[in-house]
């Protein structure tokens, strides 16, 4: 647990948490507005918008790549509200026509052109590569503090740190106005909060988050960040501020005990390999949100 | 003619100056059909106003389109004389009580504090003296017992006591009301009519979507009777009669009557 840790395992760590807590915090909102499926129709959208970004620059950058998944989210969004409005059906329904139909658009982009040589493949696109977010410069924990090693951490730990910063700034400060519209989106109106284009920001927070952690690592964690945490938090109590609290905790706790159950859970039950991180920390938060089905405090619907 | 034109308009002027909210022109449409059709309104201050029609009138959405919560074709609106976006701390607004997720995580007290945002802000202190209003509002509808309760665990009446009290933490001079009846205990129903009623009596203005034709009389000074257009309008005593009735009910009176529970869209 020295200078290997902190070089192989550490980085992986930090950014896994960093995603899930900024996929948890506008879950919550997501959850109680009935829209969360919007984690999972974002993460899905931005495909097609990463390939495109591909086809366009020939690159696999982070900064063009970035750009046509947040392009791809932002029509996505249009795209959802206008079918919603003009088809005059649930939103869930239409975010399921929009995400199939981008994302499977993503698919045969992908499949067509020339990117099944290079490092873009769907396989990376659901699990994404969170075990290769390895810090080279760190030679132990002094690395931490020093500067020249600093500087050499994977690009996505400070990008999915400045995603978390500016998604904890929003909902700190508009929790109130967020937190009366989705309770009393009538009542909220009628004290003049503008509850469209605030509805529309917490869907652009919720992108931030998915676009930032898709290219770390890959959309199955987003979609469970978004939903798990939250869902199982409810259950834990019957207060907003502390589902929030208690949703940032769960996530937290399925990135940290997924990536070590990943890494050595195999080998203590005598298998070679270990197994996706991704995958693990989606299925950690996934068996929370059953203890807290089963165990929680709150978990009983009224009326 | 032009001189009469201009005349008229300005008594309308004066009437809506001293009126507390007085609606023009009111048109609403979700899809091909009007909701609501040129629908005038103007309150008397110091009065209780109930709007009563048939299911699917138009009562909610006049009430809506009225404070701005849905979006109208055409018509103005003024309170006080002045535009709603200038005069909104002036008024109060109690939702259907069916339109809100009740398995929120919320608690009643925090209900209650909702009524605060325009005086709190986004990130105004909640002090002693807001909760201390918090728990008076509580106090008047005979909630405060209840103050730490999940929303969910309360009775549909109770609910509703909640809503009031989130609105009376407002302080407004208007209170708008939809359905404050509907489904509620008749302590509750009690309750409220003598809330209401204590606003009146202190100068506020009252104007409730009403279904209960019988209790009309008791409860309201001023109605508007409506079915997609306004059918008649004015003090109980001139205005709910038989006839006007009819012609609001389109002589489905009996139906009406005999349904008191239905909610109206």
């Amino acid at each position: 647990m020295g200078a290997e840790f902190v070089a192989l395992s550490l980085p992986p760590i930090v950014i896994g948490v960093l995603v899930a807590i900024a996929c948890a915090l506008p879950g919550n909102f997501l959850l109680l507005r009935g829209q969360a499926l919007i984690g999972d129709a974002i993460s899905h959208v931005v495909l097609p918008g990463i390939v495109v970004a591909f086809l366009l620059t020939g690159l696999v950058a982070t900064g063009p790549m970035l750009l046509g998944a947040a392009g791809a989210a932002v029509i996505a969004v249009v795209a959802i509200d206008a079918v919603r409005r003009l088809g005059r059906i649930e939103s869930g329904a239409a975010m399921g026509v929009i995400f199939t139909a981008m994302f499977a658009g993503g698919v045969l982009l992908l499949e067509q052109s020339d990117t099944s040589n290079v490092h873009l493949d769907v396989e990376h696109a659901l699990y994404g590569n969170l075990e290769s977010l390895i810090w080279l410069d760190a030679t132990g924990w002094a690395s931490l503090t020093d500067p020249v090693a600093l500087a050499g951490l994977p690009v996505e730990l400070p990008r999915m740190a400045l995603a978390l910063v500016v998604i904890g700034l929003f909902l700190w400060l508009f929790w109130r106005p967020l937190a009366l519209s989705t309770f009393d989106e009538g009542f909220a109106r009628g004290l003049g909060i503008r509850t469209g284009p605030l509805g529309l920001a917490l869907v652009i927070m919720s992108a931030i988050a998915a676009v930032a952690a898709f290219d770390a690592v890959g959309s199955i964690i987003v979609i469970a960040m978004f939903i798990c945490p939250p869902a199982a938090a409810r259950m834990m109590t019957n207060r907003l501020g502390h589902q929030v609290a208690w949703s940032v905790l769960f996530a937290a706790l399925a990135a940290v005990l997924g990536y070590v159950l990943a890494g050595y859970g195999p080998l203590w039950i005598g298998a070679s390999d270990s197994v996706s991180a991704a995958g693990m920390i989606a299925t950690v938060s996934g068996i929370i949100l059953g203890v807290a089905a089963v165990a929680g405090p709150h978990r009983t619907r009224n009326g | 003619m032009n001189l009469t034109l201009v005349t008229d308009r300005d008594t309308d002027q004066a009437v809506r100056a001293a009126s507390p909210l007085a609606v023009r022109g009111m048109t609403v449409s979700y899809g091909q059909t009007p909701a609501i059709f040129s629908v005038d309104m103007t309150l008397r201050a110091g009065a209780m106003t109930a709007i009563v029609g048939p299911n699917g009138a138009g009562k909610s959405t006049l009430l809506k389109a009225a404070l701005g919560v849905i979006t109208p074709l055409a018509g103005s609106v003024t309170v006080f004389g002045g535009t709603m976006a200038d005069m909104r701390d002036r008024i109060a607004y109690v939702p259907q009580r069916a339109s809100v997720d009740w398995d929120f995580p919320v608690r009643v007290i925090d209900v209650v504090m909702m009524g605060m945002y325009r005086q709190l802000g986004l990130l105004g202190r909640v002090r002693g003296r807001h909760r201390a209003l918090a728990r008076d509002c509580l106090d008047r509808v005979g909630m405060a017992d209840f103050a730490h309760r999940q929303i969910g665990q309360l009775s549909g009446g109770q609910q509703q006591r909640v809503f009031l009290a989130r609105a009376l933490a407002q302080e407004a001079d208007i209170y708008v009301l939809d359905e404050p009846f509907a489904g509620v205990d008749a302590a509750t129903e009690k309750a409220i009519v003598a809330v209401l009623q204590g606003l009146r009596d202190a100068g506020k203005t009252v104007l409730a979507v009403h279904h209960d034709l019988a209790t009309v009389p008791d409860y309201f000074d001023d109605v508007v009777l409506l079915n997609t257009q306004v059918v008649a309008a004015g003090p109980v005593a001139d205005t709910f009669t038989e006839d006007n009735l009819n012609a609001a009910y389109g002589g489905r009176l009996t139906t009406a009557r005999a349904d008191p529970e239905s909610v109206a869209g």
